[in-house]
């Protein structure tokens, strides 16, 4: 009666066992932002290949960090690595590392003032002196005169900003250091900056509370946010003049107008970007691939994956919110998985 | 026959023997384990803040400035938000708090007493976040639309009262920290008046006493629990994190004014830590962390003893 009880849970073990040896799985940590469309993609790709992902979204800084310690398969990040991380890797884990960008995001003005309406203009410059605290008041004629078809009110405005450490804030930031020199010198950019004027909410949530909540509140969040809390935002004004409206298509077009001039390392921001249908505060989200992995195997399914995610997977972007790539960027980005050494 | 009778208790004693020493050297574990943790928890925070503790020394208790990009830091705005938001709590809570325990110890009947202790210490229960929630969703938009611009109005002329009605600050941590004490300080307070033995309480009627003069009696005669419980409940607020960077503002300055953001040492590591690359970053958010670790630890001890104190010197009598 024992050994057919022993024998029983030996045989459980072993088919368990089995059954997770047989499946490959793959281990990857990072970015927050991106979170939904991965989980996504893993789902449906693991229903088509059979390859199972394990992804937690502990934010950039955390992918960065464990993609150098080797914890992980692949990591995520909303912002690039620098030059000192990358030899970091290379040190500790004996491999190049691969900058994939897979979907785009962009950081959207939501502002809070019946008043105005919808489709606020706003430039680069009024945005910073906002920011800086410089312009204090919604009917500065800096801002009136823009917006000559509105009646702006005599309030003052609530600056929101993200008090925890996040990619959008380095997105944000870096177009501001772009646009303003005053912030450039005086603030600079990062995942976490010493603001001037403003409250920090935590999380896009919470600075989207504080300006939904607040009149006469200004703050910058993830289009997604915006979209499904359907706020207002702001038209900005790009490198070219011209207003634009956040919308997956814009963002697209600014990733389509830097990528004449992009680095093939795919490294870049593209805040800012030349182009006349370019949403100025756009930025791609990477994934972070080791380029000569030990486990040959394992980099061979991510670079099929890859692949996938770059035709097929590009189609469920916008459902979810996501600008996807320009077709440009995409091949460029074929032409880094193949450069995957999987033999 | 005695004989046998005495070898065979010696033998029970003998083997019982064994099985208590075994029991008192596991639980013994147990609690060194406990101890063990709390140091060891201690020397880590000392070891990863030494980059920090190297590169600012004591400059870092007293400057303001807050730029993770400068890589300069500065925890005093942090240490000023704690400690004001805290005590602005036990201002609002501690009124409240041993009125409730006067109630529940001395004025209530006991059919009442013990449905109205249950509902007061259902509010320790609640997680800080749900407490976030209700601030940020009720909370504030009644501070921002009632309460703050009737402030500004009626008492804008003290400095403690000016500034915008953002509804989001300083006062509304103080107000939430002060619902989470409660429980905490009102229970502690309940149990010590408890603890006075009745023959205090006899005698003061004997003189005479109405039960207001009694009850009086009764309070300075525990007011060194009180003032244990109320430490406690200081260092349960000195810590608590959701709650306060829900409805704080998040902002690392120092302001006369309730009204406005502030920030607190558990927000600020709670905010930036998971985001924090660089070692400099990391080490300056853990050295906030080794401050607010020795302090709750400190404010814990006295209360602990004061506590202790008061129960052991009504135990005696």
């Amino acid at each position: 009666m024992k050994l057919k009880k022993i024998g029983m849970c030996l045989a459980l073990v072993v088919v368990l066992f089995g059954t997770t040896l047989a499946q490959m799985k793959l281990n990857g940590a990072g970015a927050t932002f991106p979170y939904v469309i991965y989980s996504k993609w893993f789902d449906v790709y693991s229903k088509q290949h059979g390859v199972e992902f394990n992804y937690q979204s502990i934010g950039s800084g955390g992918g960065i960090k464990q993609v150098t310690e080797g914890t992980v398969d692949f990591g995520a990040s909303d912002a690039a690595m620098t030059e000192a991380q990358m030899t970091a890797v290379k040190d500790k884990q004996g491999s190049d590392i691969l900058h994939i960008p897979t979907v785009m995001g962009a950081v959207v003005i939501t502002y809070n003032l019946p008043a105005a309406g919808k489709d606020l203009k706003l430039t680069p410059n009024i945005l910073a002196k906002i920011y800086l605290g410089q312009i204090t008041k919604w009917n500065d004629d800096e801002i009136t005169s823009i917006n000559k078809g509105k009646s702006l009110p005599d309030q003052a405005i609530l600056v929101a900003h993200r008090s925890d450490g996040s990619g959008t804030t380095n997105i944000f930031t870096d177009y501001l250091k772009k646009v303003s020199k005053t912030w450039a010198v005086n603030i600079g950019m990062g995942a976490s900056v010493n603001w001037p004027v403003g409250l920090g909410g935590k999380g896009n949530e919470g600075v989207a509370g504080l300006v939904k909540q607040s009149e006469g509140a200004i703050g910058y969040v993830e289009l997604a946010y915006a979209v499904k809390n359907g706020l207002s935002y702001a038209l900005l004004q790009n490198k070219e003049g011209y207003f634009i409206e956040p919308t997956f298509e814009s963002v697209s077009a600014a990733a389509a107008g830097a990528a004449k001039n992009m680095p093939e390392d795919l490294r870049v921001s593209i805040t800012d970007a030349s182009g006349k249908d370019s949403y100025p505060i756009s930025g791609f989200t990477w994934l972070l691939i080791y380029k000569n992995m030990k486990d040959k195997s394992k980099a061979k399914e991510i670079a099929n994956f890859l692949t996938w995610a770059m035709g097929e997977g590009q189609g469920y972007a916008k459902d979810l919110y996501y600008a996807p790539l320009p077709k440009e960027v995409v091949k460029m980005c074929q032409k880094k998985i193949a450069s995957i050494v999987t033999e | 026959m005695p004989p046998v009778v005495v070898s065979q208790t010696t033998m029970k004693q003998k083997t019982t023997h064994i099985g208590d020493k075994v029991f008192k050297t596991t639980t013994m574990m147990f609690a060194l384990f406990v101890f063990a943790l709390v140091f060891l928890m201690g020397y880590e925070m000392v070891r990863g803040s030494e980059l920090s503790l190297k590169q600012f020394g004591w400059k870092f208790l007293t400057t303001s400035k807050w730029d993770p990009v400068a890589e300069e830091y500065g925890a005093l705005p942090v240490i000023f938000g704690t400690l004001v938001s805290s005590l602005l709590a036990l201002l609002i809570a501690l009124p409240l708090s041993i009125g409730v325990a006067i109630f529940l110890s001395e004025l209530a009947p006991r059919w009442l007493e013990r449905p109205v202790s249950f509902l007061v210490e259902l509010l320790a229960a609640i997680p800080s976040i749900v407490y976030g929630l209700w601030g940020i969703f009720v909370l504030v938009p009644w501070l921002r639309t009632s309460v703050e611009p009737f402030l500004i109005k009626n008492a804008g002329f003290l400095p403690i009262f000016k500034g915008v009605p953002y509804g989001f600050g300083m006062l509304a941590a103080g107000i939430i920290l002060a619902i989470m004490v409660l429980p905490i300080i009102s229970s502690i307070s309940r149990d010590v008046l408890r603890a006075i033995p009745n023959s205090q309480r006899e005698a003061a009627f004997a003189l005479g006493a109405t039960k207001w003069e009694t009850t009086k009696i009764v309070l300075s005669d525990g007011k060194s629990g009180l003032l244990g419980a109320t430490l406690l409940g200081l260092g349960r607020a000195v810590g608590e994190t959701m709650a306060v960077t829900m409805v704080i503002g998040n902002r690392p300055e120092i302001s006369y004014s309730l009204l406005d953001p502030g920030y607190s040492m558990a927000s600020v590591i709670a905010n930036e830590f998971a985001e924090a690359t660089s070692s400099l970053y990391t080490s300056a958010l853990i050295e906030i962390a080794l401050i607010l670790f020795v302090v709750t630890i400190i404010l814990n001890v006295i209360a602990r003893l004061i506590v202790w104190s008061i129960t052991k010197k009504f135990k005696t009598t």
